[in-house]
């Protein structure tokens, strides 16, 4: 073999990942779209986590926010509206080894895929799902979303919405077996990140309720909360959310809320006063149904051959 | 009643005299169990056919599910039980009518007897506690009905099931089956010991006292009627070579998942799928797989969907209904090239239908169901032991094709046993491991054959594979196509994948002579009651032979030049057609059935079709029947 190069380390050769190699397609939102701080916000955290490209999946609805994956340059599966959460929990089921994030938004969690919203939630696979929530069908042209605000005009009740508006994190809460739920903002940087990798770091389904512009449908709707720091109640906790210097100095009103007191994750969730930004609840024991699904990952042919003859042998006459 | 069943049954009586002295011997028998839900008839007769079985006959069974989970006692609809046809050689069907009936009570029968499946001279041995029961009613409609049987030809023998049981537990009702066990063993000279070893079997998981309990009551039912009963045949059994296994068509399909290597099968309760996800829960650990019960239909296929795109096939099991709902995820298995193998059991429909009978009424909807052009590979096995292999093959092709395949079984299949081949498990039957060897990026994700329509696969974990799946229309590269051409080209990509399947797919072969009058044309569970039918026909002079398709989609080659040597060429299968001689239906309103239709479409022939949607499994007397009017007809145009 003499004159033959070879590389004799087992070690493979180190990578080292810039935000450039999570760089998808262009994103084609509209301009000022707070999909667009998401999108960002993941492509760094995948980059400060170091998260091999090749390991990250990014499942989707339909609808606007549903475009994710198609601009992050990883695995993507950009499937029907509505089936994100069965298909991210498909995939997790025989392979946790990969990092999957789910992009979904008001009409494709809580309207046509509410049944896997609360399924998946008690599944508690471990899933990093952030819920886009716009308050507004967009891609479809501003129909009225289980999410919009009564009253709101739009082109399928064009005298305002006739109901009050449903709340993702207050019914999330009442979901068996919920284990991490977190509420933030696309204008808040910082505190976007600071959820979203707290999110990633949950072994379990974390669930981050992420207030998003539409410059486009719904502009506005959210000027009350962008424009008086009073509205927002910071949450604080050693088990929360880390925050900033910079959040803390823009927020005055704070609250210490332990994410393990649902009772108290519920009353937060369901005041109108103001918006709670932070982890709401979050319990890290709660049992993962990949625990069932995974079981048998990588079996030997051997062991199986086995087990089929032994099985065919209870049928044989 | 439809013209054909009123014909004389096909094989008519089997000659059966009672003799005090030494058993009869007959080449065939049809028992049915038949009695309220709940009384264990099911459990009695499939034990009986496996007990048959092991003496080395043919068997073939069918479960008579009612609707409801317990129905009213002693209702006409309520009938639950099982029918089992043994005979020396190979039972491939139901047969037609039964030579005995054990009934728990009379009003159960009745549900039978409108389903046209007793002739006279049938056997019945019936519970006679109704005699004397303290309803006035009850007595009143026991004595009504024994007159009524006796003016139909049938010879009741009554048997005082519920008092030889109460001598040896206080809830006889749950005990009779065991002394029904009993009973027919003596009957048809089995061998007793089999019987108590198979409920040993069946019974492990309940401990000895059970076991013991069933067993001295099988021993009451075998003594009972080798002292009161003037009955005694002789099934005898064809030698036989290798082993075999006996298995109803869900285990087939169960145990073929498990020897495919697939390791995850998600699903939603759904009669008579279900079952499947019965067997595998209970085994698939063996071999490392998983049965996820998924929240609906749609969750289900998306679940599979996602575990197949990382990495192995997944599968997902349903009947009719179920397959509405997993439309629109199927389209997206088509569109992105996800391999899936979807089971399907088929059912009566519309809608709910006839959830525990039998028709094959999912074929267009199977091939046809998704919006807009999806072409997918849709087969069907004919027999239990194809239940096995064809998912093993199943698995293959969707790979191979990177496309879902959909494997049509029905109800009849489903719960229908019948012993095979004991199949040796092959190595090569199971999924390689995942690939997660670097991917080079050169090679886009659909990197289509121009001929075949094939391309490779990259899946998550893949290094420089990286590729966004999407169910919107797509490029090779998997980018969303906003150009005209894109979409036409993935459609022509999409489609050739069946023309390169079709061209290595032989065309049917024919039973019977290659050229005659009537050729008939079948596919799925009816394959042994069509066979029977043409056997008969043929041996009685009449030019009538068959085919039976696998591959519906695509359709298998040849067919052509096949049906250019018939006269004419109809198509049997039990899902709803016009019939014929309809009132108020004409040639141009006429309705065809789904196999019809089907080959109407690939043929230039002008195919006629005989179905109807009973929901029963196909009897052989009714093709016989139909043959027989068939050609019958063809002679009188030609005269």
């Amino acid at each position: 073999m003499i004159g033959v190069e070879s590389d004799w380390s087992s070690e493979p050769p180190p990578r080292y990942f810039t935000l450039e190699d999570y760089e998808g397609g262009e994103a084609r939102w509209c301009p000022g779209c707070g999909d667009l701080a998401v999108l960002t916000a993941v492509k760094r955290i995948c980059r400060d986590e170091q998260l091999p490209p090749e390991k990250v999946v990014c499942v989707s609805g339909i609808g606007c926010s549903s475009r994710f994956p198609h601009y992050m340059k990883t695995y993507g599966f950009h499937g029907l509206h509505g089936r994100a959460l069965p298909v991210a929990c498909g995939v997790r089921s025989r392979r946790p080894d990969l990092h999957v994030w789910v992009a979904t938004g008001d009409g494709d969690c809580c309207s046509i895929g509410a049944a896997h919203w609360i399924h998946a939630v008690r599944y508690n696979m471990n899933l990093t799902v952030m819920l886009f929530n716009n308050e507004i069908y967009g891609l479809t042209k501003k129909q009225t979303s289980p999410t919009t605000p009564q009253g709101f005009a739009t082109n399928t009740h064009p005298l305002g919405a006739v109901l009050p508006p449903l709340k993702p994190v207050s019914a999330t809460l009442g979901f068996t077996n919920v284990s991490f739920v977190a509420q933030t903002v696309d204008w808040n940087i910082a505190h976007l990140y600071a959820t979203l990798k707290k999110a990633h770091e949950h072994k379990g389904l974390s669930f981050v309720h992420i207030l998003q512009r539409c410059p486009t449908f719904t502009p506005g709707v959210f000027d009350d909360l962008q424009s008086d720091p009073e509205r927002i109640l910071l949450l604080e906790h050693e088990n929360g959310i880390p925050i900033d210097p910079a959040v803390a100095r823009l927020y005055p009103k704070k609250l210490v809320h332990d994410p393990l007191d649902s009772n108290m994750a519920r009353i937060l969730a369901d005041r109108v006063e103001e918006l709670p930004l932070g982890l709401l609840y979050c319990d890290p024991d709660r049992p993962g149904y990949e625990e069932f699904t995974g079981r048998g990952i990588g079996m030997g042919v051997g062991e199986k051959l086995e087990f089929l003859n032994r099985e065919l042998d209870r049928f044989t006459i | 009643m439809t013209e054909a069943s009123s014909t004389p049954a096909a094989s008519g009586r089997r000659p059966s005299q009672r003799t005090p002295s030494g058993p009869v011997r007959t080449a065939e028998q049809i028992v049915e169990i038949v009695s309220d839900s709940g009384e264990g008839a099911q459990k009695a007769g499939q034990s009986f056919a496996a007990i048959c079985a092991q003496m080395g006959n043919g068997i073939w069974t069918v479960e008579i599910i009612p609707a409801e989970i317990k129905p009213p006692a002693r209702s006409r609809a309520g009938a639950s039980g099982i029918r089992v046809r043994f005979g020396s050689d190979r039972v491939t069907n139901m047969g037609d009518s039964a030579d005995l009936v054990v009934a728990f009570n009379e009003q159960v029968l009745y549900g039978r007897i409108s389903q046209d499946v007793y002739d006279e001279g049938l056997v019945i041995l019936l519970e006679n506690k109704w005699a004397t029961d303290r309803r006035e009613v009850v007595r009143r409609e026991y004595a009504e009905a024994l007159e009524d049987f006796d003016r139909r030809g049938y010879n009741v023998i009554g048997v005082p099931m519920e008092e030889e049981c109460l001598k040896l537990t206080p809830t006889p009702r749950l005990g009779k089956n065991m002394f029904v066990l009993g009973m027919l063993s003596a009957i048809y000279t089995r061998d007793i010991d089999l019987a108590l070893n198979e409920i040993s079997r069946v019974f492990a998981r309940k401990g000895p006292k059970v076991v013991e309990l069933n067993q001295r009551l099988i021993r009451a039912g075998y003594d009972y009627a080798k002292e009161n009963i003037d009955l005694s045949f002789e099934v005898l059994s064809a030698p036989r070579e290798g082993k075999q296994v006996v298995m109803n068509g869900n285990q087939a399909a169960g145990l073929g998942v498990m020897a495919s290597g697939m390791e995850m099968v998600a699903m939603y309760p759904i009669t008579p799928a279900t079952s499947i996800s019965h067997y595998l829960a209970g085994v698939f650990p063996g071999v490392g797989g998983c049965v996820h019960q998924a929240e609906d239909e749609i969750s289900a296929i998306g679940f599979a969907i996602g575990a197949s795109y990382a990495g192995k096939t997944a599968c997902t099991v349903t009947s009719g209904p179920g397959l509405a709902l997993k439309t629109e995820f199927i389209g997206l298995a088509v569109m992105a090239e996800i391999p899936l193998v979807i089971i399907l059991v088929q059912r009566g429909g519309p809608s709910t239908g006839l959830p525990t009978k039998v028709e094959q009424g999912e074929l267009m909807p199977a091939i046809f169901g998704s919006p807009g052009d999806d072409p997918k590979i849709v087969f069907a096995p004919a027999t239990i032991e194809e239940c096995f292999h064809f998912v093993i093959t199943a698995r293959k092709l969707a790979e191979t094709f990177r496309t879902p395949v959909v494997l049509l079984t029905d109800a009849n299949l489903a719960t229908g046993m019948q012993p095979f081949p004991r199949p040796e498990v092959k190595e090569e039957w199971l999924a390689p491991p995942i690939d997660q060897s670097p991917w080079d990026p050169e090679v886009p994700p659909y990197d289509w054959d121009e001929e075949s329509g094939i391309s490779p696969r990259p899946i998550p974990g893949q290094r420089g594979g990286e590729y966004v799946l999407t169910g919107l229309a797509h490029t090779r590269g998997g980018k969303v196509a906003y150009d005209p051409e894109s979409n036409q080209t993935g459609c022509e990509m999409r489609s050739r994948k069946l023309a390169a399947l079709r061209r290595t797919l032989k065309p049917p072969e024919v039973s019977g002579d290659p050229e005659g009058d009537l050729l008939i044309v079948g596919w799925g569970s009816t394959l042994g009651a069509i066979d029977e039918a043409v056997v008969r026909a043929r041996s009685e002079g009449l030019r009538v032979a068959s085919i039976h398709l696998r591959f519906l989609s695509p359709l298998e080659p040849g067919l052509d030049d096949i049906f250019a040597r018939f006269t004419k060429v109809l198509v049997v299968e039990i899902n709803y057609s016009d019939p014929h001689n309809a009132p108020y239906i004409d040639e141009n309103t006429r309705r065809f059935s789904q196999l019809a239709k089907l080959i109407r479409i690939r043929t230039r022939y002008d195919v006629d079709c005989w179905s109807n949607v009973h929901g029963q499994p196909l009897s052989p007397g009714l093709v016989y029947g139909e043959i027989v009017r068939q050609i019958g007809a063809l002679k009188g145009a030609e005269r």
